[in-house]
């Protein structure tokens, strides 16, 4: 008898639980959509990945570290262990130094630049616009900063270089505090 | 007896008014330059009009703006543009902005078709409201909203209300204009109901200004005299002395018991609100055709020699006011723009008078700063001295630990920066800076965020763009193939075809 109750039990939540798992599909993989977000999209690939989304699948799948993002920083890999609940480990050197935090953009210098298109096609963000045989030009608004185009790729030197974003009332910040109060102090 | 409201919180302060209020309004000189940044006002920075080399007189428009939330910018002075260029502008940044840089001729020429207007009463409510967005006019209480945008309210408004409370100390520009020029007040404020038409108007000043009230109840009296009937509904409402009563959302509570909705405009509750120095500018520009090029600034604190209110084109450097006004001790004073409370440090002197620029405070280097702060004790103290009604303790702990959804929750937006809770903190913690700090922080961290967004966005379509042009590529490819097939089956047949008929040939 209780054999019979337990196996009818048991078919009647299979049937919930298929349908359910039908009915409520969710669409692509929710965990790689969050470790995306924390990332910081420069696209520029020190991961060892071919841009932020791939990295962030092989964080999911148990393939990559979570430390190996250099833009995202030390506060990335906190946010990124936070989010999977592991512990936080420091930056790996093997993918590059940490960003200090100033943002940077690709600038190219038009009396150098031969029109040769390889930038263009490897910006990640399409931030370059250009034509084979005329002066390309970088959209400052949409560049990432990521530092795909700069030489070797670009075959001409001191054509593109990376330039601090002037800074302007509008992105100014007011200095912490906390900070001030220590100068202060010593 | 208007009956009054109190807004909670608030706290009393010494004035140190009379340092400066009692001296007559002083002209400053013409400097031998004029530095006149593009961007003075809220909204977009104005596109120059004028070349280096060209000669502008008085009043000459030397930049513009299509955009709504935006003001023209106007020469102050007769010269020729030296250069356009960027120079810092009075923010505590010390960043430097677009400005236009007049050597001045020292003939302050105003220029030739400028010119009163002799019947503004017959202007039509679209012109008035042209000229007042020609003429350059922005909010002069500090905001510096471009007042235009104010005038087209797209509901009824049941109250104009005409800010003249001046509540922070030391500052006594808008108590000397009101007591100077009390009738063009009150005319500015005639043409300013006809484009707001409210059922009522009020001039609000604080009780410690009691010439500034008889001046312009005398002034309506007199032009009630003189038969312009429509100044009966104008009252002219003395209230309390407490900071920040001047504060617009702060004085419609006292005045009509009214709360502005969070993060909303007083319109949406039926109220326009104006400064003073706003009406007198509108005055100017409607009755005298002059766009907004000086305006009165209050040199004074407690290290200028003598203390006064100037009237003052604007791009003057500030260097060329304090040799006027004297500084008793140059190397151990801070120069501040606004008041003591809500104003900030000015990167050096040489920085120009802005549209913004209500006074000048020189205070002794860094009194308060030396004391060092201590840790909170959780007096609650600053809750009580809010005038929002915020939890100040709250907002500076998640202020240092960068916590911006607490922050939000704790609805840092709303804060005003008055510094009242920093008056009253007995551990003399900086908040007001703390919020500021976390304000910009959150604000960067945003737009990180948007950038993000946006760069992923992109990334994600040029994937697909590669993904198409590459499938694009391969179909063009098996189209042509299979056109080569096709063709090459057809001169098969035709081969064959051929064939066929010659082998028949043969056979006949």
């Amino acid at each position: 008898m209780a054999v019979l109750i337990l196996t009818i039990l048991a078919l009647v939540f299979g049937g919930i639980l298929g349908f359910v798992a039908i009915r409520f599909r969710v669409e692509g993989d929710p965990i790689v959509e969050k470790i995306d977000s924390i990332l910081p999209q420069t696209q520029c690939g020190q991961c060892g990945y071919p841009g932020c989304r791939p990295y962030a699948q092989a964080i999911a799948d148990d393939e990559a570290e979570i430390n190996q993002c250099p833009p995202g920083g030390d506060a990335g890999v906190q946010a990124l262990a936070d989010l999977l609940g592991s512990e936080p480990i420091p930056l790996n050197p093997e993918n590059g130094e940490a960003d200090d935090g100033l943002p940077m953009v690709a600038v190219i210098d038009e009396e150098t630049c031969i029109g040769c298109t390889k930038c263009v096609q490897v910006c990640p963000v399409d931030a370059i616009v250009g034509a084979a045989k005329h002066k390309h030009n970088v959209l400052d608004a949409y560049c990432t900063g990521c530092e795909l185009c700069l030489p070797p790729l670009c075959p001409v030197e001191d054509c593109i270089v990376m330039r601090a974003v002037e800074p302007s009332i509008k992105s100014w910040k007011w200095p912490n505090p906390e900070a001030v109060d220590e100068g202060q102090a010593a | 007896m208007k009956k009054l409201w109190r807004f909670r919180g608030g706290v009393k302060l010494p004035g140190f008014k009379t340092l400066s209020n009692s001296a007559s309004i002083r002209q400053s000189l013409i400097p031998g330059v004029v530095t006149i940044p593009l961007r003075q006002h809220i909204g977009e920075t104005a596109e120059p009009v004028v070349k280096v080399g060209d000669h502008v007189y008085k009043g000459q428009l030397i930049a513009t703006s299509g955009n709504f939330i935006s003001a023209p910018v106007h020469a102050s002075t007769s010269g020729s543009v030296i250069a356009i260029d960027k120079h810092t502008v009075p923010h505590k940044s010390g960043i430097a902005e677009v400005c236009v840089v007049i050597e001045t001729d020292g003939a302050d020429q105003w220029h030739p078709d400028i010119e009163p207007c002799t019947h503004p009463n017959n202007l039509s409510a679209d012109e008035l409201r042209t000229r007042i967005r020609e003429a350059g006019i922005v909010g002069l209480g500090g905001a510096v909203f471009p007042s235009a945008a104010k005038l087209k309210p797209t509901r009824p408004i049941d109250t104009l209300v005409i800010n003249g409370v001046e509540c922070e100390p030391y500052i006594t520009c808008d108590d000397v204009l009101m007591r100077s020029r009390p009738e063009d007040i009150i005319r500015g404020i005639l043409l300013l109901r006809r484009l707001v038409d409210p059922a009522e108007c009020i001039i609000a000043v604080e009780d410690n200004k009691p010439e500034a009230i008889k001046a312009l109840n005398d002034a309506i009296k007199k032009l009630k005299i003189a038969g312009v009937g429509s100044v009966n509904t104008i009252h002219v409402v003395a209230i309390p002395t407490v900071y920040p009563a001047g504060s617009e959302k702060q004085l419609i509570k006292v005045l009509t018991g009214k709360e502005v909705p969070q993060q909303g405009l007083p319109y949406e509750v039926g109220i326009v609100c104006l400064n003073v120095g706003t009406t007198a500018a509108t005055y100017d520009a409607i009755y005298d055709g002059k766009p907004l090029v000086s305006r009165l600034v209050s040199i004074t604190g407690p290290q200028i020699k003598h203390p006064a209110n100037y009237n003052v084109l604007l791009g003057t450097p500030v260097a060329h006011l304090l040799e006027d006004a004297g500084v008793r001790h140059v190397d151990d004073t801070k120069l501040i723009m606004g008041g003591p409370m809500m104003g900030h440090d000015l990167p050096h002197a040489q920085v120009p008078v802005v549209k913004a620029t209500n006074c000048i405070l020189a205070e002794k280097a860094a009194p308060l700063e030396n004391i060092a702060s201590m840790p909170c004790i959780r007096c609650g103290a600053c809750a009580t001295a809010c005038p929002i009604g915020l939890l100040p303790q709250q907002l500076y702990w998640h202020s240092r630990g960068k916590d911006f959804d607490k922050l939000e929750h704790y609805n840092l937006p709303d804060c005003i920066e008055c510094g009242c809770c920093a008056v009253v903190c007995p551990s003399h913690i900086p908040l007001v800076h703390y919020f500021r700090y976390a304000k910009t922080e959150k604000a960067a961290h945003e737009l990180k965020l948007k950038l993000a967004d946006q760069a992923r966005l992109r990334t994600q379509e040029r994937e697909a763009r590669l993904e198409r042009v590459k499938k694009e590529q391969e179909e063009r490819k098996a189209r042509r193939k299979a056109a080569r097939l096709k063709k090459k089956a057809a001169t098969a047949n035709q081969h064959n075809a051929d064939g066929a008929e010659s082998a028949a040939k043969v056979s006949t």
